[in-house]
């Protein structure tokens, strides 16, 4: 019962249409709007939110944190740690194997 | 017995008897195991029990109050899991590991002496060793030798810790010790080695990802777990802790973000969680502590769902680098929905686990005034969403179409998975049913449900989720790359080698000299001045004494000759042996 990639037969999942990963993003970008619109009218109206801190009243402090932080996250991810630590995936195994068992 | 039994004797008795069982008796004996454990657990009550004396010693095995209760709950429910979870393939090593791995980590949160903590701890390390080896590739050995040479060494610096305590009149108790002198220090790192803080953690996410596809179910509950446990004993408010969990909470994400192997990308969000529970116990206030509790019972919940599904993946595809794997979703459509669940969990959604624990360190931070840590853990918080939980369901089960076609994950797996995943919601949805009520501290009260904080934690994930798709579409998120990404395990793995080179040349050299200086020259010389010298030294004497007799010239040099001979041999006639060593007896007698 072994199906195979690219089977005629195979009806194609889900996530291999366009228009359902677009609707996927619609809800996403959707989402956000209103969790920002929320924010706006709990400040504008005085909404008492318990804060610890100041700015946890500011309108959308928790969006552009989230979001600054993850592309801060990945860009440096990406051009400072990657180019420092990033060696061949066989870095750790061919020491191993040159000089490991059989040694 | 109204109390109940040890469980640590219930697990290891049934961990020694396993491997003598066969077939199907195996696996029921073996599911049996933590069900007893279970029923156990509720004829524990609160108090000191199965107390022995052991060499002037008192120990204690069941130290039951709040905290020791709620990590035994935790780990009978994980034991359950996990046994079920290997149950399929019914390997000896498997179930057996599990096991005594499960018995010794009970041991160590019901030891109530510091001998006791010990010997658990210590054991811990051989059931981890195991489930390493269980995977049975050459890797995994190594990876298990190298999580060995770790946690012996910092066995090690915790026994030296412990004497050092014990010497300078510290207590045998299993309680507060206050972080001064060098004893206290030693237990603290001795601690942190296990607790994989910042450099002395290397081992984490070097040895999980080779361990056995169930083992890392049971290594990811119980060594980061027990050691966050005795920090909360022994050095509960120590504020170098706080800078520790920070430390651990951010730098491991910026790793994940760049692993292929997705059970690595698992390993640094331990660590990362790991680091939040270690904040809680540095900060010390009833309701930080409560949250380090309640933290550690969620992600061990959601850490395991998580290692189980991505192991369901390898199980079935013998792969697990995001490289590799794409569009599972297809073919296991359960084990996709189980990893989303664990997704949502760590990530913090409301209605999930990780929601209704590490929202209370967090609001102990903010209550406590610290700013910096309050806006790295929230950094954190964003960033395990986005490397935890979009990166590895995205990868396994979505993102380009590896090819593969599979079957689901097996029954066993699938309800392993499915009970968890039951136990992260209703944990998250309901969690004053028996989460809260468990929690150490009952002074300290939690709401985590109030309208903002939903819907600011609600702002946080979906503007991750929004950079992460942006960054996708723009083409800007860093491609997975089949890679090894150095990290601190390279000063012994690589490091090691270094030093061995460095000193094996002049050590070596030194020793060849050595040789040759010694065995090669100097000691045959010494050999032959002690065989000859005396022959010598006998001919030069007697020489002069046969000339005065006026013995001839031919007769006294084979006399020489015979003499030489015979001395060298040691060929005495005992006669003269005897007369030698009256002469000598003579000579001790006058002088």
């Amino acid at each position: 019962m072994e199906r195979k990639a690219n089977d005629p037969e195979e009806s194609p999942g889900w996530f291999d249409r366009k228009e359902n990963v677009r609707k996927v993003l619609v809800g996403l970008f959707i989402g956000c709007a209103l969790l920002v619109l929320i924010d706006v009218v709990f400040w504008a109206t005085g909404f008492d939110k318990h804060p610890y801190f100041r700015w946890e009243e500011w309108p959308g402090f928790y969006a552009v944190y989230g979001f600054v932080a993850c592309v801060l996250l990945v860009l440096v991810s990406k051009h400072v740690l990657r180019p420092l630590v990033m060696r061949d995936e066989d870095y750790y195994s061919k020491i191993d194997t040159e000089e490991g068992d059989d040694a | 017995m109204p109390e109940g039994l040890p469980p640590a004797f219930i697990y290891l008795l049934g961990a020694l008897l396993v491997p003598f069982l066969r077939g199907r008796a195996r696996q029921v004996f073996a599911l049996c195991v933590p069900i007893v454990g279970f029923a156990n657990y509720f004829l524990i009550s609160e108090g000191v029990h199965w107390t022995f004396t052991f060499l002037d010693f008192e120990l204690i095995l069941g130290r039951a109050d709040r905290w020791s209760l709620i990590f035994l709950n935790i780990f009978t429910v994980l034991s359950f899991v996990g046994i079920l979870y290997v149950l399929r393939d019914n390997r000896r090593i498997d179930l057996s590991s599990g096991l005594l791995y499960a018995g010794c980590a009970m041991g160590v949160v019901m030891a109530g002496d510091l001998i006791t903590l010990f010997f658990f701890w210590e054991l811990l390390t051989l059931g981890a060793v195991l489930c390493i080896l269980a995977r049975g590739t050459p890797d995994a050995g190594r990876a298990a030798y190298r999580y060995l040479v770790v946690h012996v060494a910092g066995g090690v610096v915790l026994l030296a810790g412990l004497f050092i305590h014990l010497a300078d009149g510290g207590s045998l108790a299993f309680d507060r010790i206050e972080l001064s002198g060098l004893g206290a220090w030693l237990i603290f790192i001795g601690f942190g080695i296990n607790c994989a803080w910042p450099i002395l953690g290397a081992w984490l996410t070097d040895t999980y990802p080779e361990a056995s596809v169930g083992g890392v179910v049971f290594m990811a509950t119980f060594t980061t777990k027990t050691a966050v446990y005795v920090l909360a004993r022994c050095f509960p408010g120590e504020v170098e802790l706080v800078w520790i969990g920070v430390a651990m909470a951010t730098i491991p994400i910026f790793y994940a973000v760049i692993e292929n192997d997705l059970r690595r990308v698992l390993a640094y969000s331990l660590i990362n969680q790991v680091g939040f529970m270690v904040v809680g116990v540095g900060m010390g206030t009833p309701l930080s502590l409560n949250g380090t509790a309640a933290h550690a019972y969620c992600h061990i919940l959601y850490k395991a769902l998580l290692f189980m599904s991505i192991g369901s993946v390898l199980y079935r595809t013998g792969k697990s680098k995001a490289t590799e794997l794409g569009g599972l979703y297809r073919c296991m459509p359960w084990t996709c929905v189980f990893c989303c669940i664990g997704a949502a969990s760590i990530s913090a959604f409301p209605f999930f686990s990780g929601f209704v624990s590490k929202s209370m360190i967090m609001s102990s931070a903010a209550a406590g005034g610290y700013t910096i840590v309050w806006l790295a853990l929230l950094f954190a918080s964003a960033g395990v969403f986005h490397h935890a939980g979009i990166k590895i369901p995205f990868f396994a089960f979505f993102s380009h179409d590896s090819g593969i076609r599979c079957k689901e994950a097996p029954l066993n797996q699938l309800i392993a998975m499915g009970i968890t995943a039951f136990l992260c919601i209703f944990v998250g949805t309901f969690p004053n049913v028996f989460l809260y009520p468990m929690l150490p501290d009952v002074t300290a009260s939690y709401q985590p449900y109030t309208v903002a904080h939903v819907t600011d934690q609600y702002a946080l994930l979906l503007f991750s989720a929004l950079a992460f798709t942006l960054l996708m579409r723009a083409g800007l998120y860093p491609a997975e790359i089949r890679s090894t990404n150095l990290d601190a395990d390279w000063i012994y793995r690589r490091g090691g080698r270094a030093f061995y080179r460095l000193v094996d040349r002049p050590l070596n050299a030194t020793n060849e000299f050595a040789h040759q200086f010694f065995v090669g020259g100097f000691v045959g010389k010494v050999n032959r001045f002690f065989n000859a010298a005396p022959a010598r030294l006998l001919v030069l004497l007697m020489t002069p004494y046969w000339k005065l007799q006026g013995v001839d010239a031919e007769l006294i040099d084979d006399r020489q000759r015979e003499l030489y001979e015979q001395t060298r041999l040691g060929a005495f006639p005992v006669g003269a042996t005897a007369f030698v060593a009256v002469v000598l007896l003579g000579l001790l007698f006058f002088f």
